[in-house]
């Protein structure tokens, strides 16, 4: 990664945040700070005193900390599992003016890992309980939540943050929130200012596994350069499931997929929602017919639910960078770390690459190449199908005629001709260019 | 507000998935010591509390500091001046009330000398940011009465675990990517006739392209053999060809096209493991040979009893090899062809389950010891995990410390890396002599930073030559450590905690790897390392 461009975006940001900033109504009022003596002795010895392996802008000041305290904002994506361990790592690291975001409330199941819930919490927004239990738990702390879908923000909020840091359990929201940050970049004349790059921290985990990155939008590789990283899931296949099931789980998607939307068994319209037992009760009964059905054994209630709990250690690798960003005071990961804690302890750290022709961050075109006599369906399974793009619901327009047209049918189009997609995976409309395979 | 079995499996729900009832059961059933409730002492317990530990104890006679409440979670400001150990359990056990826990405002050093054997009760102890004196004493108790010890400590942006057990045994290790146990190169009877049962030739389309592909690789096997004079597919170029004979097995339509058969692609593709030969790993192997499994007494853990009948398996029932597995993966095929498959195979697996299980019974009485000792289930479980035992023996701290068994390789070794994780190391053990000779660590104050380098630079001097250790330690580390002022910042804390509760558990649940025996985690690079010392 470029040191130079890095510090260059350190001073220009700290600049254009604190002008954001004190443009800003502060939400809330500042509360008391209630300081104590050595309070912040842990981390002081990092800001106020130089060392060999300090980023090399690095200057040791007494001022630094107050940065952290009154000035610097940062947006924690999630109040999950990830999330709660997010906001104490950070209220504990010196950070005040912290925004979470949660679109979920309370389960059950969350109480096992999720530390800022109780059980009288169940059925309350996330965001809610986790802001208030840190807020009274770190005194001067001022965590603002949001009980709302990352979508329901544009960039005149998320561009007031220093640093953003995801604790997300969805590729989808990830995705979004890259291209997101990927749309706020400002470039002069081609090149790129580095203060409109937002830090994005993310981090992901399950059971035994999980990763911890550092995205510099424009700089580094973005979530899309890395998509293949995470693998498609796997779906069974159709007829698997439809007629001739062999695992308890064929059992289990049958219900989930086919038989619920048939039966409806809690009225017209209502999903299934994986959070009520209810629902899962449901789904485990039905699944246990099916398998008898067929002689298959092993459908358990645990079965049709999908989660693993995780573990309590990317989030604070994701905390560290968030801090050395913050105060400058060692180089950031450069720029992803793996862990695996099946058998031992097992990291290993490397430099995710740009990929040159990435559909998200490298503005240029992609070719799709099709035969002039292929089909719309075939476009679109290529944009849902292919690794590193992975569409969820693909809607295609062109420029026919000087109109916007949107793709429903084969329409003539010609060779060369731009097509501009739309999906829930991003904000940004991505542009395809039409080339035809003779 | 009564708690029912149903609403405990609902909050646990997550994590019974990863290690099963049996596992959260030995959770709930453990006590685990922790001393000194520092920053990551709360953090390694907060990650034992919330999956539901039977109970914890925290020992510190410290009191509380105002900079203990500026990087810990479970310290408030009013706790100022009280007992840190008391100050911390309310804040934990309000975490769950499931969990039982309890404090002792006592220093390590005092239950030392006047109750060494207090720290007997307890499942694991877990001590944090001790003294080396302390950690050596500590160890030595521990040890001799053959108690867990987890050694951790946060050093500016260094984490550090030491594991101490003399010997842990884990059948559920839970690898990934572990092979199947399919059995095509040795197929038991059952196997054989039901591989019989098959005419590919003669089936219709229908059959013939949801046939499960261990058929298609068993029948073309055969039909190799008769061709290659009994000898399997053994270089690349022989298992090329194979996959070309399954492949001419695809029906052909009328026109002479190959049909779509997924299922003999399933087959070609699985070729190069279906043919690896059976046969027991050497980790498995060296297990077999272990001294416990040879003299079988009253005393033997059921686990080495258990080892011992399956090895008597393997030389008198199995042909040399383990019991059957009984697992198969899934795979294109109708449902009754793939559950029929499935169920010979588990079907055999039940068969040598129960041999074992007679070894087993034949062992115990042989030591007056009671058949029910070792339960059916246990027994089970064990066969179908036979390939994938660990045991995980750690050397003492006392071996780590003395001239006479230092890993000097390791170390020496490990240090042409000078930027690798070896040199924290050396560091801590450095800060340590320091604080021995000086009763305070390097740099506390900002005024003893400079000054304290000197003094720090002649303790790792004197380390390196007290263990004659021909190696270079960095400037930079020095001044670093120096710089770090023994501080505990809480995001490096936070990942020493998780990854200590992870360890922790393994322990208590006997399930998955623990790592054997130093963990360095370095915050400013993201980088970790595992050493044998």
């Amino acid at each position: 990664m470029n040191l130079l461009l890095f510090s260059l975006f350190r001073e220009k940001k700290r600049r254009r945040v604190v002008e954001l900033t004190e443009k800003m109504v502060v939400d809330g009022g500042s509360r008391d700070g209630g300081e104590w003596d050595g309070r912040w002795n842990h981390i002081n010895t990092f800001l106020e005193r130089p060392g060999p392996f300090t980023h090399p802008d690095f200057e040791p000041s007494t001022e630094s900390l107050q940065f952290l305290l009154d000035t610097c904002k940062i947006l924690v994506i999630g109040a999950g599992g990830l999330g709660c361990e997010l906001l104490k790592d950070l209220a504990l690291s010196g950070f005040r003016h912290i925004h979470v975001v949660d679109m979920d409330t309370i389960d059950v199941s969350n109480l096992n890992r999720q530390f800022l819930f109780r059980l009288k919490d169940v059925g309350r927004p996330k965001a809610d309980i986790a802001a208030d239990f840190i807020n009274g738990r770190i005194p001067g702390c001022n965590v603002v939540p949001h009980f709302k879908k990352i979508q329901d923000f544009d960039e005149s909020f998320y561009r007031q943050f220093h640093i953003i840091v995801c604790g997300l359990d969805s590729i989808i929201a990830r995705r979004w929130m890259n291209g997101m940050l990927l749309s706020l970049l400002v470039y002069e004349d081609g090149v790129l200012d580095p203060s409109s790059i937002i830090p994005l921290i993310d981090g992901g985990t399950e059971g035994f596994k999980g990763n911890a990155r550092v995205i510099f939008p424009g700089m580094t590789a973005c979530i899309d350069c890395t998509l293949e990283l995470y693998p498609p899931q796997i779906n069974f296949p159709m007829c698997t499931i439809a007629s001739m099931p062999r695992l308890p789980e064929h059992c289990v998607e049958y219900v989930r997929m086919l038989l619920w939307p048939k039966e409806k068994p809690f009225g017209d319209g209502v999903g299934l929602d994986a959070d009520d037992p209810e629902h899962i009760q449901w789904v485990y009964q039905k699944s246990q017919e099916r398998a008898a059905e067929f002689s298959i054994t092993g459908v358990t209630y645990r079965l049709t639910q999908g989660e693993n709990t995780h573990s309590a250690i990317l989030n604070s690798a994701c905390a560290t960078e968030v801090f050395k960003i913050a105060s400058s005071a060692y180089i950031p990961l450069n720029n992803y770390m793996v862990f695996n804690d099946v058998d031992g302890l097992y990291t290993y750290t490397f430099e995710a690459e740009r990929k040159e022709n990435c559909s998200s961050c490298s503005q240029v075109p992609q070719d799709l190449h099709f035969s002039p006599s292929a089909k719309l369906q075939e476009v679109l399974d290529y944009l849902t199908e292919n690794a590193s793009l992975q569409m969820k619901s693909p809607a295609i327009t062109a420029t026919l005629e000087g109109k916007n047209k949107t793709l429903y049918l084969q329409l003539g189009l010609l060779d060369g001709q731009e097509l501009a997609v739309a999906d829930v995976t991003t904000p940004q409309t991505l542009l395809f260019k039409l080339s035809f395979t003779s | 507000m009564a708690v029912t079995k149903a609403s405990k499996d609902q909050k646990y729900d997550r994590q019974l998935r990863l290690w099963g009832d049996h596992g959260q059961e030995e959770l709930e059933n453990a006590h685990v010591c922790l001393i000194n409730s520092t920053a990551s002492g709360t953090e390694i317990l907060k990650n034992l509390v919330l999956p539901g530990i039977g109970a914890f104890t925290i020992v510190d006679g410290h009191k509380v500091s105002g900079q203990d409440v500026g990087n810990n979670f479970f310290l408030s400001n009013n706790s100022i001046g009280r007992n840190r150990a008391q100050a911390a359990t309310e804040l934990l056990q309000e975490l769950n009330t499931d969990v039982s826990g309890n404090f002792v405002e006592e220093s390590p050093e005092k239950l030392l000398d006047n109750d060494p054997e207090f720290f007997h009760r307890f499942t694991l102890v877990i001590g944090v940011q001790l003294p080396e004196s302390t950690c050596l004493r500590l160890g030595s108790v521990l040890w001799n009465a053959n108690i867990p010890f987890l050694v951790c400590r946060t050093y500016g942006l260094v984490g550090y675990m030491r594991l101490v057990v003399k010997e842990h045994t884990v059948i559920e290790s839970h690898p990934d990517n572990a092979l199947e146990d399919l059995r095509l190169d040795q197929p038991f009877a059952e196997l054989k006739n039901h591989i019989q049962s098959y005419d590919l030739e003669g089936m219709g389309k229908k059959n013939h392209s949801h046939t499960p592909w261990i058929i298609i690789v068993a029948k073309y096997l055969e039909k190799w053999f008769s061709e290659h004079n009994f000898q399997f597919p053994k270089n690349y170029k022989e298992k090329e060809a194979f996959k070309q004979l399954i492949r001419q097995g695809i029906l052909k339509s009328e026109k002479g096209t190959p049909e779509d058969e997924e299922n003999f692609e399933e087959a070609i593709k699985n070729v190069n493991t279906a043919l690896n030969p059976t046969k027991i790993s050497s980790g498995v192997d060296d297990i077999f040979n272990g001294e416990q499994c040879n003299d079988i007494t009253s005393q033997t853990p059921a686990f080495w009893v258990m080892t011992r009948a399956v090895r008597e398996f393997v030389h008198n029932d199995g042909g040399g090899n383990l019991p059957v597995r009984g697992s198969i993966p899934d795979m294109i095929a109708d449902s009754e062809k793939f559950i029929t498959l499935q169920n010979i195979y588990r079907e055999k697996a039940m068969q040598d389950a129960s041999v074992v299980s007679k070894h087993v019974e034949s062992l115990l009485q042989s030591v007056g010891k009671p058949s029910e000792s070792i339960s059916e289930q246990d027994i089970k479980l064990f066969c179908k995990n036979a390939a994938f035992l660990r045991v995980v023996r750690c050397r003492s701290l006392v071996e780590e410390y003395s001239v006479e068994t230092v890993n000097k390789d390791a170390i020496t070794s490990c240090m042409d890396s000078a930027d690798g994780e070896m040199v924290l190391y050396l560091m801590l053990r450095s800060v340590d002599r320091f604080y021995q000779q000086h009763s305070r660590y390097p740099g506390v104050y900002n005024y003893q930073v400079e000054e304290d380098i000197s003094k720090l630079k002649l303790c790792v001097n004197s380390l390196l030559q007290e263990y004659s250790l021909n190696v270079n330690v960095k400037d930079d580390y020095i001044h670093e450590f120096c710089r770090y002022g023994a501080s505990e910042p809480h995001t490096v804390a936070s990942f020493l905690g998780g990854s200590a509760a992870q360890e922790a558990i393994k322990i208590i649940t006997r399930q998955f790897v623990p790592f054997n025996n130093t963990f360095i985690y370095n915050a400013m690079s993201q980088t970790t390392a595992t050493f044998q010392l």
